[in-house]
This record gives structure tokens, sequence and C-alpha cells, in this order.
């Protein structure tokens, strides 16, 4: 009774399939589908390595300085790292005093309540404070921007397919639209062409601008591509901030996994010896 | 029941005598995974897959028990507090990476069991009731990961749980109301959430709950074999400790090593980069996907494309899903081949490799990438095979197909001589 209904059901079921297959078939061979255009122009992220890639990877803390400036110089007018604090800083090397100075001159002050009122008001961060978000409110945020929200790049490295590369694409990979781009793929009002970006046109304006726009003073030449990676390093760590320290841990964890799981064969290998012997006179 | 040759449970000492007359616990382990159980001597590396996944279940539990303490389960924080873990909590990121490398881990062990039993017809007779209880483990595991990648509240949390409640939808009449019960609103919000943690957290016991009448229902006839041969005296079995014991003890480490590699250097390798966006209601992701251990499923969801009579393609794709698991519980009845590993059965293992495996291969890759052509077409053979595989192509072969000569015992087939009877 039960392979009967079986077979029922499974001739039901293939059968559809298959009829469902010819039909796509059909529809296939004689009306193939076409690639979207933002298939054809679009481009996948660069060639880019960070030093924190890779199993031994570790963070150059001179970079992601850098990195850090150009957050602070370029991005965080418009982009907020909600997640990450003024204290946090520390990991890239800066001092206690330096932090505190980062955090009290800060742009954007933190929100508060005024202690004499009640009502609701804004002071200096401290090193204790998350980063003070750019704008009060998605509505803000949109208003200000033609109505596109910047994200929160805390975690924007491991929120986009391709990761730090595809944000070193983006930032690096401005251009001007090909002439053989369609006239409905063209930038609009208040878009930009950018192969790296899915739809190819972009909200955001080109955030580096051309060579110099920050001054390292560690000396590091400003280019575009230098701005672009460092930056990506920073954000690289403002997504994985515990990323070495993972790395590091894995190791200790493989070298301890590593000895007892030799020693675990080991003392299998001794347990099931006779049995084996029994086995081995048979291949004799 | 054990085999008349099992070593008897001797309590060591005074204390242990004491306890054993009044609650025989260690009598208890002692038979079902001490030297009272014989068990035989030729399983295959395919046979350490079952302990495999109780050892992740128990990752999972230990991770998951830390994780609920830092996390909660409210829309507005859920994915700040999932941050606040990653961030602040003392290895709080080992935890979570942990947790959720833990469940693809646990899955890989678990689809190679249920392998491992396909192919050496564990689910044969006397063994059905192990099996079915498997299937309900697998069901319940299904359940209990869909709604932990519900919890983070990410973009694909929540899209995901729009869209398998949203599965519901498709049954006539009860869909709607169905829907609205599990997600406790018309939309995942809040409620849907906080009910999704209470089961995530409740399921795993549940699990547990199963596991142990799975042991138990094993204990009855024993362990299969590669043979397939029934165990016939004491020299085809050794006892499970130490032998198996030290078998599984060793693997676990080799497992270990896979899994710790996996979620120290490249945790986010199976997971996907839109759970990283807070979840948005109003933005939709271009591609939503489950996690990897779903996608041969979701690729047969997504394979109906067209309505029969006034039966709608999506109820369809929702019918098959279900059936495509359900009809694992009428496999011992649909395979009636007296012969249980498919070592001795020729046409079976071709059905097998080049068939089933294939085909469960093809509906994974197509149920990662988008609903596009060629992928749905592709999906829609491979379901039309799967469906066919179990469903007519096993209940005909077993009558049809000529097995090869069995070893007399495993024994025999072990060492060549043949088994000593005891007198």
């Amino acid at each position: 009774m039960v392979r009967f209904f079986g077979i029922l059901i499974g001739l039901f079921f293939a059968g559809m399939l298959v009829y469902s297959f010819g039909r796509g078939a059909v529809e296939y061979i004689s009306n193939p589908p076409v690639k979207a255009v933002e298939y054809q122009f679009h481009e996948e992220p660069k060639d880019v390595s960070f030093t924190s890639d890779g199993p031994f990877g570790k963070f150059d803390n001179q970079q992601l300085q850098r990195g850090f400036q150009v957050y602070k110089e370029v991005c965080a007018a418009c982009h907020g790292i909600r997640l990450v604090a003024f204290r946090n800083l520390e990991e890239l090397g800066y001092t206690e005093d330096e932090v505190k100075a980062i955090a009290a001159n800060w742009p954007i002050e933190a929100p508060a309540i005024d202690p004499a009122t009640g009502e609701a008001s804004t002071r200096p961060p401290i090193p204790a404070d998350k980063f003070p978000k750019p704008f009060a409110n998605d509505v803000a945020a949109g208003a200000a921007n033609n109505n596109a929200i910047p994200p929160d790049l805390s975690l924007i490295t491991k929120a986009r397919e391709g990761g730090a590369p595809y944000v070193y694409s983006l930032l690096s990979g401005y251009s001007d639209p090909p002439a053989e781009l369609p006239e409905a793929n063209r930038p609009g009002i208040g878009l930009h062409y950018n192969a790296y970006f899915a739809n190819l046109n972009i909200a955001m304006a080109p955030p580096i601008t051309g060579d110099d726009q920050v001054t390292y003073s560690d000396g590091t030449n400003a280019t575009v591509s230098q701005m672009a990676q460092d930056v990506s390093a920073f954000l690289i760590w403002t997504a994985e901030p515990s990323l070495v320290k993972q790395k590091q841990t894995g190791w200790a964890v493989l070298a301890f996994l590593l000895i007892a799981t030799i020693l675990a064969f080991l003392s299998y290998k001794s347990i099931w010896a006779d049995v084996k012997a029994e086995k081995k006179k048979k291949e004799a | 029941m054990s085999f008349p040759w099992a070593q008897q449970y001797k309590p060591a000492t005074e204390f242990g005598q004491w306890m054993d007359d009044r609650l025989p616990i260690g009598r208890l382990v002692y038979n079902s995974l001490g030297a009272g159980y014989p068990t035989p001597r030729n399983l295959n590396y395919m046979w350490n897959f079952g302990s495999l996944a109780g050892v992740f279940l128990v990752v999972q539990i230990v991770t998951g028990i830390i994780l609920a303490m830092h996390y909660a389960a409210n829309a507005d924080i859920a994915f700040d507090s999932v941050e606040h873990i990653m961030r602040d909590v003392n290895s709080g990121w080992m935890i979570r990476y942990a947790h959720a490398n833990g469940a693809s881990f646990f899955f890989i062990a678990i689809y190679l069991h249920i392998g491992r039993g396909l192919y050496y017809g564990s689910y044969k007779a006397p063994r059905e009731m192990i099996w079915l209880l498997g299937v309900v483990i697998y069901l319940l595991a299904m359940a209990t990961a869909f709604m932990g990648y519900v919890l983070p509240w990410g973009q694909m949390s929540f899209w995901g749980a729009k869209v398998i409640t949203g599965l519901f939808e498709a049954i006539p009449l009860v869909g709607k109301p169905i829907q609205e019960l599990l997600l406790g609103g018309f939309a995942p919000d809040n409620a849907a959430l906080n009910r999704f943690f209470s089961l995530h957290y409740l399921l795993p016991f549940v699990i547990a709950g199963v596991i142990i009448m799975h042991i138990w229902a094993l204990h009855i006839p024993g362990s299969s074999n590669p043979t397939g041969v029934n165990v016939k005296g004491k020299q085809d079995t050794v006892p499970f400790h130490p032998f198996y014991t030290a078998k599984d003890g060793w693997f676990v480490g080799l497992a270990l090593i896979f899994f710790t590699a996996m979620m120290f250097f490249m945790p986010n390798a199976l997971g996907h980069a839109d759970n990283y966006i807070p979840a948005n209601p109003l933005s939709t992701p271009a591609h939503i996907v489950p996690e990897w251990y779903f996608w041969p499923w979701y690729a047969i969801l997504r394979a109906f494309t067209f309505d029969f009579l006034f039966v709608p393609a999506k109820l369809l794709g929702v019918l098959a899903m279900f059936s495509a698991i359900l009809v694992w519980f009428f496999l011992p009845w649909l395979d009636r081949s007296p012969v249980r590993s498919g070592d001795y059965r020729p046409r079976f293992k071709k059905f097998f490799w080049f068939g089933l495996i294939p085909c469960i291969a093809i509906l994974g890759y197509c149920g990662g990438a988008p609903a596009e052509e060629p992928f749905v077409m592709m999906s829609q053979l491979a379901s039309a095979y799967y469906f066919a595989h179990f469903l007519i192509i096993l209940p005909l072969l077993s009558r049809i197909e000529k097995p090869e000569p069995l070893p007399n015992s495993i024994t025999e087939a072990v060492t060549g001589k043949p088994l000593q009877q005891a007198s």
C-alpha cells in the first residue's frame, strides 16, 4: 500500500517537475534571458590585500591611525560608526590622553540631559561614549542627503559582499559613465557612476576626490588609492576589533587540539592493535 | 536487551554498589556507552558522525546558554546586543562564532549520519524506529536552526523569517491564521522574535530527549554495520568502551580541528553579509537565501513554477518541500530489499552515487543561487530525480535487483576465517 501510493505521489511530483522543466526549457531557448545592463558594466572588487588578511594577519596600527584620520576628515560628516567607542581607539596605539582629546574635540556632540533643567541637550563626548551619530535620526539623514540615508560604517566591511576590497574599490572606483552605457542606466540627478556599485549609480558623491585630500602626519603620500586603502583597513578594524586576537587564539587552540588529537589517535591505535592484527592476517 | 556475552557491570567500590542497589545510573551508562554494549567490530568511519553530532549539540547548548546571558530578545536592541557580545563581552566573539559555526558543523555531522543510514540501509528492520526518531531529530534541528538565525535580527534574519513563515500562507483557508500564529502578528516583529527565542532555547532540550529515545531504540537491536549482516557471535563484536570510545574520541578531535579552523580564521564564510545590516522591513535584500543546510529544500520549493489545475505553484512547492523530508518517514517500507548494505546491492549503489548524491549536490547549489535560469531548470530536474529515487526507483529496485552474496558473518568479512560458534 505504502509503495503503491508512494509511486503515485512520486509520479505526480516528478511529472510536474519534468513538465515545468520542459516549459522552462522551451522558454529559455525561444526567449533566452538577457543579462541585465547592470551585469555587463558591473565590476568585481579590485584585487587588494590588507595586512590583516590571512591566518597570520595583523593590523598595522600606523595604517589604522591614517585610516581613522581619513574617516574623521572625509567620512564622519555623513557616516557614523555607532558601535565603536572612543575608548576603543586605544587599540590603535593612541594614548589615553590622546583619546580624551579626540573625544573632546569631536565635531559632533554626544546626546545628554541638561543637569539643570532635565531637558535634552548635548555635551562633548568622553572616551566611554560611542561615536555620536552624525544625524539625529533616519529622517534627518535622508533629508540632508537627497533621501539616500548614509549607512553606518561600523560593520560595513562585514555587511557587504566582497568585504574590505569592495569598500576600497568603491571609494577609488568612481569614473565617468562609459560612452556605450544606455541612457536608462546613466546616473540621474544626485547620482554618481561607480562600476563597483550593484546598480552602477550611487547616491554618495565621490568622497575622495584627489591626492593629498588629507595630510598624513607620518609623511605617507596621500594618494587616492592610499587613502581608500587606509580607511578600508580602519573599517576592517571597526567591524571586527578582535580580528587579530581571534587568529592568535585560533593558533593556540589548533596547537592544543593537534597534540590532543594525535595522543587520542595513538591510544586508539594501541587499543585496536589486537583486533586489527587479526585482520592483517587475512590480508597476508 | 543486549547480547548474552555482554560484559556485566560490577561496581568497583562499596559506594558504587550502594548506588547500584538504589539508583543504577552507573549501570545505565555502562550498558549504553561503556563496556556493556557489544558493538560490531567492523564499523567504518561513517559510523562516527552520530557521536559527533551529539558533541556539536552539546557545544551548541553550552555556547547558547552563555549567549542567552548577554543577548536581548527585543526587536529594538537584539542586533546591538549581538554586537555587544562581539565587542564588549569577554571572549564573547568566541562564544558567538562557536555557536554560529557550530550549527553548520552539527548539520554536516547530521547529514553524513543520515547519508550513512541511506547507503547502508540502517533504516531497515529491525531498526525502523531509530530511523523515524532520527527524522524527528532532524526536523526539530531544522526548526531550531531556522529560529536561531532569526535572533541576530539582521536583514537575512528578518526576511528569512518572513519568507519561511510566508510558506504557511500558501495552505488554503488555514494558512493565513497559521502564519499569524507563528509570527504573533502580521509580519515579523517583536512578538515573533520573542517566541522564536523562547522556542530556540526550548527545542534543543527536546532534541536531547529524542536523542535519548534514539539511542534507547538503538540498543534494542544494537548497531548496524557496513556488511549489513546481523551480529552472530561474540567474535563479531567488541565492547563499545574502550574500542569505540577511543575511535570516536580521536575523530572528535579531528572534527574540532576543522571546526576551530573555521571559527577562528573564517568565521563568517558560511554566513551572509546582509545579516550584518540591521533588520529593515522597508528594504528587501536582492537575494533572500537561507543558511546553506536548507539549500536543497529551498531549491525544491522554488522548482515549482506552474499551477496544477486549481493548486497554485507556491502551494505545490511547499507541499513538495515538506514531502521531500516526510518521505523519509516511509523509507523503511518503500525500500523492501532484504539486503541492508549498499555494498552488496550493485544497482542501488549506482543510483545512490550517480543519482541521489549528485542530485542533492545540484539542489544544494541551486538553492543558494538566485532564482534565475538555468538554476531553476537544474533544480527541476534534480527535484524530479529526488522524488523518483525515493518513491519510484527504490520500491521497484528491491523487486528486480539481484544482490551480491553476503558474507556469512562479520568476523568472516573482516578476517576471512569463519565465525567460531561458541558451544
